[in-house]
């Protein structure tokens, strides 16, 4: 099953993230900012990022963009999950590299489909 | 798969207090008219977490406001509005509302629909720029997740509205542009979610792909000309296509030749659509809300005052670092390491393993003693948990009061007993609302006494030996003595002519019935006096004491123990018995032959320690040992103790050793004795009593 990293600085969302794929069978792991994220997926590949945009220390953009730059995360698909629905977030998300997006408040059945989408 | 959310609420709820508190105390650093990005974003970052939470558990109601909360600290934060004291005011009050909403949901209580309706109206002004005419402009509007969240996510939510059928399906033009790939999207994946829509069929144009050795296989060459049959809408079909709009170009036409002039490049988001089908997140919130009001007005807000007030109190979780497990955890291990083989050890034991034996059990010993104190060490928690909230109450009341007052915070990591953070709060209230009203004068009244217009309110806590210090330091008017002195005689608390010491008579402020206010005021003097401050500290196993210049500022300065478990002690020996000295009011121990001590007519005795003359209490006679060696001993140990701010000397037999003891109380098992603070049971099996060094003190001096 695919691998996940689940970045989200507040820990609720991050439960609720991980929890919801750790039940559909996915393997994630958590990370609690940009920065730590950025860490953990140099220290093996993920199949797929699922980050929050707002964060302290690296935003979900930022990391998104970071991550672009790796070669093992050329091509591997990035949501952002945000409440931010204004399309400025999106174009930047998009720009940054961004696969796609989910806006906040979504369900787990909502992130399991997405995901879905993007893993096959 | 359906999955109970609930279980996520209690660290939701944990996490949006941690968040309203951060984002107070943003506010309350922020300069006026200042833009302090940092400062904003970390207020912002609350809302938005709270907000991003709150809808995502479902509760709307707080979703909505912390929309509005957001909006104008977005704002606030790109510098599109000045930070004013008024807009700060609202927002501060919105953390409150806020707060009181969370309590109230987080305890299955109704929300205060009132008093919230109050704060939003009060945001909503501010947002709005002082004017009430966008008043209603609702934060209920769709405009900010709801119709992305049905457009973008849910197919299944649209699919029951379905605004335009096609008869038999739809053809696509689909031409992504080169980087199309470079955002983890994949024209496959869409091919696949379309083919699950209805029967897909695709011709692949590949006359622009270059040749071999030109071709760069990161980009994207090809486009397709796609055609899907059956009864599919076109929201459908643009919600797959949704997050690659502006990497491609896409031209949609229903194969039913229904009107569909010119071909559309999206570059827009789609139109939101009508919000009204049934699982709408909007159409919750409606539901939601008429419940909430119906049933709103039985909870006023003080009763969510004091809800909060309780929560705080009997929260049972306690949040532990991590790294704190991780030392116990790792205690554990050498413990079990030891245990093992010590139990080697056992197996095939003869006479010449004993240096072994001694060697484990001394490291079993020091593992023990290392285990409990890291357990005890989850017990402790940063002070600033209790201070945190104070900044907020001095900029309230300074406000209230017309009195410029700055408060200032030290030691806020000095870890205590969570027991203590929890059982202090409300004496630290107290004093500190005395310090604003009583003690800190007027601006006026400050400058004509030559001092700046700002008081200073100085909160500070530190540790002294086993101790906690929590000291309250204002630069006010200070403590009148003699005012005090009449308020004492007028009331009756003493008979005239009683000839006190200053410490004697701020003492007096901790009877019962005493209050030196001319006129008692709702910001202090509510009913609880000084003396249920002091019962409620020394309750804790802790003293509180008042130093004061007139004129110059009050000091009151409180004294706990670090734990209310685990007592350091030192064993010393009377006769056959034991006691146990709190180790920590230990100032030091002398060797003494009968000759060094001073016999002063009806005041028994003292001792001559570097020029001053200490009280000294023989433990045999107070406790009425007889055993042992006979009553005037030739040697003894003088063990100088130091209680509330005096020095004693205490004449026991022989110092033992020091160990940590487990306190169980006296009263609970026996009664209360007077200079014994509890007992504990000793290796042995015997139970020694563990002195009250404050009280022994008290004793020596009368």
């Amino acid at each position: 099953m695919a691998s996940i990293l689940a970045v989200d600085d507040s820990a609720s969302m991050r439960k609720m993230v991980s929890f919801t794929l750790r039940a559909a069978g996915y393997e994630v792991e958590e990370a609690v900012d940009g920065v730590d994220a950025l860490e953990k997926a140099q220290a093996r590949k993920f199949d797929c990022v699922v980050t929050d945009v707002n964060m302290p220390n690296k935003d979900g953009i930022t990391l998104i963009r970071d991550l672009r730059a790796l070669p093992d995360y050329k091509f591997i698909p990035m949501l952002m999950l945000t409440t931010e629905s204004g399309i400025e977030k999106k174009q930047e998300g998009k720009a940054a590299g961004a696969t796609g997006w989910m806006v906040k408040p979504f369900n787990p059945d909502q992130l399991l489909k997405t995901l879905l989408k993007v893993l096959g | 798969m359906s999955i109970d959310m609930s279980q996520f609420h209690q660290v939701f709820f944990e996490e949006c207090f941690e968040g309203l508190e951060a984002m107070e105390s943003g506010l309350l650093t922020l300069d006026m008219g200042a833009i302090d990005s940092e400062i904003i974003n970390t207020i912002f970052r609350g809302a938005h977490s709270i907000k991003g939470g709150s809808g995502t558990f479902g509760f709307t109601i707080v979703a909505d406001y912390t929309h509005i909360m957001e909006t104008l600290l977005d704002e606030m934060r790109d510098g599109r509005r000045q930070v004013t004291q008024p807009a700060v005011d609202v927002l501060l009050g919105s953390v409150d509302c806020l707060r009181e909403m969370l309590t109230a949901i987080q305890n299955e209580r109704v929300v205060d629909d009132v008093s919230v309706a109050k704060h939003k109206t009060a945001l909503e002004i501010v947002l709005n720029g002082g004017s009430m005419e966008k008043e209603s402009v609702s934060p209920v509007e769709p405009e900010w997740a709801s119709v992305d969240a049905v457009v973008n996510i849910a197919p299944d939510i649209i699919e029951e509205k379905s605004v335009e059928l096609a008869e038999q399906g739809w053809k696509i033009a689909f031409c992504p542009y080169l980087d199309l790939l470079k955002t983890g999207n994949d024209p496959v994946r869409l091919f696949r979610e379309l083919n699950q829509l209805g029967e897909l069929t695709t011709i692949a144009n590949i006359q622009d792909v270059p040749g071999f050795y030109e071709i760069d296989p990161e980009e994207c060459n090809i486009s397709w000309d796609l055609k899907v049959s059956g009864d599919i809408s076109e929201d459908e079909i643009r919600e797959i296509f949704n997050w690659v709009e502006g990497d491609c170009e896409m031209d949609i036409q229903s194969l039913a030749k229904v009107v569909k002039p010119a071909p559309v490049i999206k570059k827009v988001d789609p139109e939101p659509s009508p919000v009204s089908t049934p699982n709408n997140p909007v159409q919750k919130l409606v539901e939601v809300k008429p419940k909430v009001v119906a049933e709103a007005k039985k909870a006023d807000a003080q009763d969510s005052v004091n809800e909060t007030a309780k929560t705080t109190v009997k929260a049972s979780s306690i949040r532990v670092d991590t790294d704190k497990i991780d030392t116990l955890i790792n205690m554990v291990g050498e413990v079990v390491i030891t245990q093992s083989m010590l139990g080697l050890v056992g197996e095939n034991f003869t006479m010449d393993k004993v240096g072994q034996l001694k060697r484990g059990l001394a490291q079993l010993e020091r593992h023990t003693r290392d285990l409990q104190q890291s357990v005890m060490n989850i017990r402790m928690l940063p002070i600033s948990f209790v201070f945190s909230r104070f900044p907020r109450l001095v900029h309230d009341i300074s406000n209230k009061l017309d009195k410029k007052i700055v408060l200032k915070l030290v030691g806020e990591n000095t870890e205590v007993d969570k027991a203590v953070v929890e059982l202090i709060n409300d004496p630290l209230v107290h004093l500190i609302r005395n310090s604003l009203d009583h003690g800190i004068e007027m601006p006026a009244d400050r400058v004509a006494a030559g001092k700046s217009e700002t008081g200073t309110i100085e909160l500070k806590a530190y540790h002294r030996g086993g101790h906690i210090v929590i000291e309250i330091i204002d630069d006010g008017r200070g403590l009148d003595k003699d005012k005090f002195l009449a308020k004492a005689v007028e009331k009756g608390l003493i008979e005239e002519n009683n000839l006190l010491t200053e410490k004697q008579i701020f003492e007096l402020i901790f009877m019962p019935g005493f209050s030196t206010a001319e006129q008692l005021t709702d910001i202090s003097g509510r009913g609880v006096g000084m003396d249920v401050v002091r019962r409620n500290i020394q309750s804790l196993g802790g003293n509180i004491e008042i130093i004061s210049e007139l004129g110059k500022g009050t000091t009151i300065a409180i004294h706990l123990p670090l734990t209310l478990a685990i007592l350091d002690g030192q064993s010393v020996a009377v006769g056959d018995e034991t006691y146990i000295v709190p180790l920590m009011s230990i100032i030091e121990s002398i060797n003494i032959t009968e000759r060094m001590l001073n016999k002063v007519a009806g005041k028994g005795e003292t001792f001559r320690l570097r020029n001053e003359y200490l009280p000294v209490i023989r433990m045999r006679g107070i406790f009425n040992v007889h055993s042992g060696n006979p009553t005037k001993p030739k040697e003894g140990v003088l063990v100088v103790v130091e209680g509330q701010g005096e020095l004693c000397c205490l004449l026991v037999d022989e110092l033992l050793g020091q160990q940590q003891v487990v306190i169980k109380s006296l009263e609970a098992n026996y009664r209360r004795v007077e200079g014994v603070s509890g007992a504990t049971i000793l290796g042995d099996g015997s139970v020694a009593l563990i002195l009250d060094v404050p009280g022994l003190v008290r004793f020596s001096i009368r």
